[in-house]
């Protein structure tokens, strides 16, 4: 999909322009439709078209930068292209998707996509919990605690990733030297521990600041009131902060969880996809950057698009009964 | 149940805040307590101090005759209720309430016999299965007691547990508490800056400031014998008048006139390092119109006259300022109550004078008018400390006394 960012962000500002005046022409008449009704709901309905005034110049500009390179890709996607043979395109309708779901490289990348995602995710929510409680918890040198604790966030991903596979370059690299005899990065198995290892270490910080937010959600009184209740820390941890903070959670995960599906970046540097340590961003990339085949590419992007827009989905829909109190006692 | 003492317990915080001074308190068992005084005297931290939820820095807190300084809050067997209810917001009503059983390890059967029975007397029982966002204010606080009382602790600690209610659910939850406390009979120490609150909660009021206790004792002896500038400021409402006194040739000079002095007020001002200033305190209710004063109770007080500024008729007897010229009475606790004045209506210090005169008095604004007042009602306190002169053995003998 990155691809294609490039040209409709040059669109912008011409688009802008345009959305903003054709929405003043358009309101104008509906106002003085609205004349002749009682003036509470004039009141209203003048409000509401202003509240939708406001907000459309931004709207309208994020559905264009967005929605076309989606429908743009959609649209490659069904097409036999490849820019080696650009003589060959044709409109073949679903058949890269037939072709790119019944391959085995694709399902390996996304297993290993899953993988990744699934342990990363999970070290990661348990680490960043773990530092979060540490951040909210210091009290002296707060600052300094936390500005350690965020430094790997504030790394370029693709520097960072160049260091580790300089540390696990055997011969030269400091970890390569402690820890094993082979190169582990020419092997399965240590080449993902190591690209997870990486994406663990790089955004858990991330993870223990969205916590953070949670933990400060958590009232001071509610603790205490545990506490004389008799809960252990333990306890206090599991039946108080924790359904308390699952809003945060749930937010925490989403975004890491989309983030993690899309990896590319530490496997590009660390292994390029070698040894099968392809995810599938970085299967598209192949196929679209490197094979210059739009159309099998594009299929990818969207297939991932698909997969990313469904984990959204089962989280939002989670969403809905998660924040306290929003019960359906509360709607009676 | 069970007594409670504090003995010479501190609180310094890390950033060097001393909250609470050696204090020493003893609470029987099955006590009614109040804490009160300004925000920030350090009440909850004492509270907290016994509830475990702070460590204690010095001293030693013993609950039912054992040592419980270095006890975790789950070992201490005390219930806790807060200003902010701190109700679980994902639990009903009755998970809430069953959460401190929960903990305990009860059989399900005597979790819900208890949670109903607690229900039933703060009348939950509809609201069980409801959360606790579907609440009202005073459904909450009743939700929180109800958590505090399931569970038959030692002590119930409440921390302002009324300051978020309306006036009105307020005075209504007031008796709610004060019922439930002697049914259940349990030792109770009760937190508020309200000094209404105070007076008529609890079997004894501890006033604090700056961390340290003021005066402890039954609300009447309080407001009857204050120890202290501090206290008799605090304690009612419309607070006690200040004046401005000088000691001139054995009287008193101030707005109202010269006020004759006794034998043991002249012996405490004889000394050479005696202040040469005094603050003269007098309760609103020990002013009289003149014209309605038989000459028996004449002679125990003084007249003076003064302009009428503002008469409120309160039906039963009527409020009236009068405006008065001269010094005004300085000192560090009245400036202090005056700051706090959200939490006391604290008139003392102003350049008005607060009388309540019986109904029949015909006052009216505009007018001069003769006052008199009770010189054996009459408070002497030394600005520099602040100490009642006029306290002999814990009692308040007036200006007059030999
Ligand atoms: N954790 C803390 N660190 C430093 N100072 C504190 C802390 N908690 C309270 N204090 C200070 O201690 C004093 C007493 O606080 P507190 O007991 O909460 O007052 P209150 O009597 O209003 O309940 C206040 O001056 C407050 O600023
Ligand atoms: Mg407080």
């Amino acid at each position: 999909m990155s691809i294609n960012a490039t040209p409709a962000g040059a669109d912008v500002s011409a688009d802008e322009t345009a959305t903003s005046s054709t929405g003043r022409h358009a309101a104008v008449p509906a106002q003085r439709a609205g004349r002749g009704r009682t003036p509470l709901s004039e009141n209203k309905k003048a409000e509401r078209k202003l509240g939708w005034l406001l907000c459309a110049p931004a709207a309208l500009v994020m559905v264009l930068v967005t929605a076309y390179p989606i429908i743009y890709s959609v649209w490659l996607s069904l097409q036999r292209f490849d820019l080696r043979f650009p003589d060959q395109r044709e409109f073949i309708g679903l058949e890269n998707y037939v072709t790119v779901l019944t391959n085995e490289f694709w399902w390996t990348a996304f297993g290993v996509t899953m993988l990744i995602t699934v342990v990363t995710v999970a070290v990661e929510l348990v680490l960043g919990m773990g530092l979060a409680l540490i951040m909210h918890r210091t009290l002296v040198g707060r600052g300094i605690v936390r500005t350690a604790a965020l430094i790997p966030y504030g790394i370029v991903t693709v520097v960072a990733a160049f260091s580790w596979r300089y540390a696990w370059t055997p011969g030269t690299g400091y970890l390569a030297n402690l820890f094993s005899e082979g190169a582990p990065l020419t092997e399965r198995a240590s080449s993902l521990a190591i690209i997870m290892l990486a994406e663990i270490w790089k955004t858990t910080p991330f993870m223990a600041l969205l916590l953070m937010a949670g933990l400060a959600l958590v009232p001071e009184d509610l603790l205490k009131a545990a506490s004389t209740d008799g809960a252990t820390a333990w306890q206090r941890f599991t039946k108080v902060m924790l359904p308390v903070m699952k809003p945060a959670i749930l937010v925490a995960l989403l975004f890491r969880t989309l983030d993690a599906f899309r990896v590319f970046d530490n496997i590009f540097v660390l292994t390029a996809g070698g040894n099968e340590t392809s995810s599938v961003s970085m299967l598209a990339y192949n196929n679209l950057i490197r094979g210059l085949n739009l159309g099998i590419g594009s299929t990818m992007s969207v297939l991932i698009f698909l997969t990313v827009a469904i984990i959204a989905f089962v989280f939002v829909k989670l969403f809905g009964t998660a924040a306290p109190g929003s019960d359906d006692s509360e709607r009676r | 149940m069970a007594d409670i003492v504090l003995d010479k317990v501190s609180k310094k915080f890390p950033d060097g805040t001393v909250a609470v001074a050696d204090v020493d308190l003893e609470i029987a068992d099955g006590e009614f307590v109040i804490l009160v005084g300004p925000s920030g005297c350090g009440m909850s931290t004492t509270l907290n101090m016994i509830a475990g939820l702070e460590d204690i820095s010095s001293g030693e807190l013993r609950i039912a005759g054992q040592r419980v300084n270095d006890k975790a809050p789950r070992d201490r067997d005390i219930a806790m209720v807060f200003q902010s209810y701190a109700l679980y917001p994902n639990m009903t009503v009755r998970e809430n309430m069953a959460f401190p059983l929960r903990l305990a390890k009860l059989d399900k059967e005597t979790i819900n016999r208890k949670v109903e029975e607690a229900a039933k007397v703060l009348e939950l029982t509809a609201l069980l299965d409801r959360k606790p966002a579907n609440l009202s204010g005073g459904q909450r606080q009743r939700v929180a007691m109800g958590r505090a009382i399931v569970r038959q602790p030692k002590a119930f600690l409440m921390d302002e547990p009324l300051s978020n209610l309306d006036a009105k659910l307020r005075v209504q939850m007031r008796t709610v508490v004060s019922r439930l406390q002697k049914q259940l009979g349990t030792t109770t120490v009760y937190v508020t800056h309200d000094q209404t609150e105070a007076m008529t909660l609890g079997d004894r009021v501890v006033i604090m400031r700056g961390g340290a206790v003021q005066q402890v004792g039954p609300p009447q002896e309080l407001y009857d014998h204050p120890r202290n500038l501090f206290v008799a400021g605090f304690i009612g409402s419309p607070s006690m008048n200040f004046l401005h006194a000088a000691v001139e040739d054995g009287k008193l000079r101030t707005a109202l006139g010269d006020v004759p002095i006794g034998e043991r007020v002249r012996r405490e001002l004889e000394g050479a390092d005696a202040p040469r200033e005094l603050i003269l305190g007098i309760r609103p209710e020990h002013f009289e119109d003149a014209e309605l004063v038989d000459d028996d109770t004449r002679r125990r007080g003084m007249e003076f006259e003064a302009p009428v500024d503002i008469v409120e008729s309160m039906g039963s007897d009527k409020y009236v300022y009068f405006t008065v010229e001269g010094e005004r009475a300085s000192a560090a606790e009245l400036e202090e109550l005056a700051a706090d004045a959200g939490a006391s209506d604290f008139t003392g210090a102003g350049a008005s004078l607060v009388t309540r005169l019986s109904a029949e008095s015909p006052v009216a604004e505009g007018q001069h008018r003769r006052v008199w007042f009770n010189l054996e009602k009459i408070h002497l306190f030394d600005p520099s400390n602040g100490r009642n002169l006029t306290l002999h053995e814990g009692r308040a003998a007036g200006a007059l006394a030999d």
